[in-house]
């Protein structure tokens, strides 16, 4: 077999043609898929939203969807109190769970606490709302009845979305350079002046990156939060309140859903959608203005 | 000054003799040799492998010392151990003893945070930290305790002055460091360690990661540095290390065996008269 330079080119160009069609094709498809359910929710919203004004989500008395009112607040506040709590309650434990790993822990049990948070992100979310239904919900409820409620709610979701938060910090953390560390070192930094002043402007996008995962996951968990939160519909009090979010209004009423009582559930579908990438697209523009 | 006492905001933004480039002037000039560092007895293990073997040398005020051999023979181990850089290194055991100031730094009451502000360190890859220029100077001073601003922009503005960089950047302080070419940032590292006033600056290969002209600029900036600071400088250019120092240590490891100092003495001498014989061959370039 003679191997001139054309032959190598034209095997590479064929390979190269050949690798470009499939990944192309990869990454049309996920394009498509994602239009398509865009396009499948504004269709089946649309039999609602092209006649009632939109402002009649936040303005109408209440949640009667088959009354024909359909006041989505309290479950897009329901939504927000149980992920901000959530948010509020894991950010700090993450970042701290990171630092450890990376920074304090001896090498030992770093790594045998990087695979305990590993194993918690494997945990399915309808054992986390099990374990919250037969655990945390009774205990709370010794507390302050009914026991379901925001708090359980924040607590569980907290407990879901912190192995994210930790593990996104970790690689953030592990990715500065040790040039870095030394310098600081050698400036007399001490390992917590390091750390502030260094390290964490250097892993920012990465941390930050991993809190717009999480949030997206709180705001979108269903399963979980559906069996430990109460689900009435209200604004609630307090933490002992119960709370129904938007995906756990969808995941129960779905099943019987018709005509409009269904289209304005796809329209909450919608809201929780648009919230996601309102949420990406700010931490898009955040990191672009930090970088530059 | 006590070496044990630990370090206040006093110690740094005190005005005497004014800042930067100066506070040595008043001190013994280079050529009176009294040392500033001693060095005796000094091994270096790391695990079970000896990076260096019973070192004893002493370094002097104000002049630039050059470490220089061939790669692995532990010059870079010889500069961390000043500044007990090589705490960072889990397995790294050291014997002998490092007086700075005629202060052993290894003993348990030794501030090593003091012993850092006292002996600054410049690496050879030029790393600003990932934050504007201004930031970068004051992140040290600001761990040392000193918080007030226009201070900090005094300080600042004189390290840059020092180190020749304030004409470049001036006008874009609060851009990000990582902007800056190779050179500038290797400028803008040694005005970071200038920032704490040091003594000492421990510098390892400084040059080695910068093109020639940058490499240049930097050699000069270090000249002129000469009766500020007690310079210690690793390079692996012998050309450089004959234009700008005053004393050179020659290390050299043997097949299998520890890095040892073979010679030290004044730069002339080293290179024009060295008298070991493997001293002299490096010189010439028939062995390393």
């Amino acid at each position: 077999m003679i191997w001139s330079k054309y032959n190598i080119f034209f095997r590479l160009r064929l390979t190269d043609s050949l690798l470009r069609g499939i990944l192309s094709m990869g990454a049309v498809i996920s394009a498509l898929v994602m239009l398509l359910i865009v396009i499948f929710l504004i269709l089946e919203s649309w039999s609602l939203l092209g006649r009632i004004s939109p402002a009649r989500f936040f303005t109408d008395t209440s949640w009667h969807p088959l009354e024909g009112a359909y006041h989505l607040m309290p479950m897009l506040a329901g939504t927000l109190y149980a992920s901000t709590g959530a948010l509020l309650l894991a950010i700090p434990l993450g970042i701290a769970s990171a630092l450890f790993i990376v920074y304090y822990a001896s090498p030992r049990l770093a790594k045998w606490y990087k695979r305990l948070v590993e194993l918690l992100a494997g945990i399915p979310s309808v054992v986390f709302g099990f374990w919250g239904l037969t655990t945390l919900v009774p205990l709370i409820n010794q507390i302050h009845p009914p026991g379901a409620s925001l708090l359980a709610a924040i607590l569980i979701l907290a407990l879901m979305i912190l192995p994210t938060i930790t593990l996104t910090a970790y690689s953030a953390l592990m990715a500065v350079p040790d040039e870095f560390l030394r310098n600081a070192t050698a400036l007399g930094l001490p390992r917590w002046g390091m750390i502030r002043g260094v390290a964490f402007p250097a892993a920012r996008t990465g941390i930050v990156a991993g809190i717009i995962l999480a949030t997206g996951r709180a705001i979108g968990e269903t399963m979980a939060v559906l069996m430990v939160a109460g689900n009435v519909v209200q604004y609630p009090d307090g933490l002992f309140d119960p709370i129904r979010t938007l995906a756990s209004n969808i995941a129960l009423e779905m099943a019987y859903a018709m005509g409009d009582h269904r289209a304005v559930l796809f329209v909450s579908g919608l809201l929780l959608m648009l919230m996601v990438m309102m949420l990406s697209g700010m931490a898009g523009w955040w990191g672009r203005g930090h970088r530059a | 000054m006590n070496p044990n006492k630990p370090v206040t905001a006093q110690a740094i933004s005190s005005k005497e003799g004014g800042f930067t480039l100066g506070p040595l002037q008043m001190g013994p000039a280079c050529c009176d040799p009294e040392p500033v560092i001693e060095v005796e007895n000094l091994s270096l293990r790391y695990g079970d492998k000896t990076a260096l073997d019973k070192v004893t040398l002493d370094i002097y005020r104000g002049c630039i010392t050059a470490l220089i051999g061939p790669s692995g023979c532990g010059k870079t181990s010889f500069l961390s151990a000043i500044n007990r850089l090589t705490d960072l290194i889990p397995n790294c055991v050291i014997g002998g003893h490092i007086r700075v100031d005629g202060q052993d730094i290894h003993t348990t009451e030794s501030n090593v945070q003091a012993l850092r502000q006292k002996v600054g360190m410049v690496f050879q890859k030029p790393t600003p930290f990932p934050l504007s220029i201004r930031r970068n100077l004051s992140l040290p001073l600001c761990e040392y305790g000193v918080t007030r601003r226009s201070e900090i922009d005094a300080i600042s503005e004189q390290v840059l002055r020092d180190v020749g960089l304030w004409d470049e950047v001036c006008d874009r302080l609060d851009t990000t460091a990582l902007a800056l070419s190779g050179g500038q940032q290797q400028r803008l590292c040694i005005a970071r360690a200038l920032t704490l006033r040091p003594k000492i600056l421990l510098m390892d290969e400084p040059c080695s990661a910068l093109d020639p002209m940058a490499s240049g600029v930097v050699e000069d900036l270090i000249s002129r540095l000469q009766g500020h600071y007690t310079i210690v400088i690793v390079t692996h250019n012998l050309a450089q290390a004959r234009r700008i120092a005053n004393y050179a240590a020659f290390f050299w490891v043997k097949e299998r065996a520890a890095g040892q100092l073979i010679e030290f003495g004044r730069c002339q001498h080293i290179f024009e008269s060295p008298t070991d014989p493997l001293t002299a061959a490096y010189i010439n370039g028939t062995r390393g």
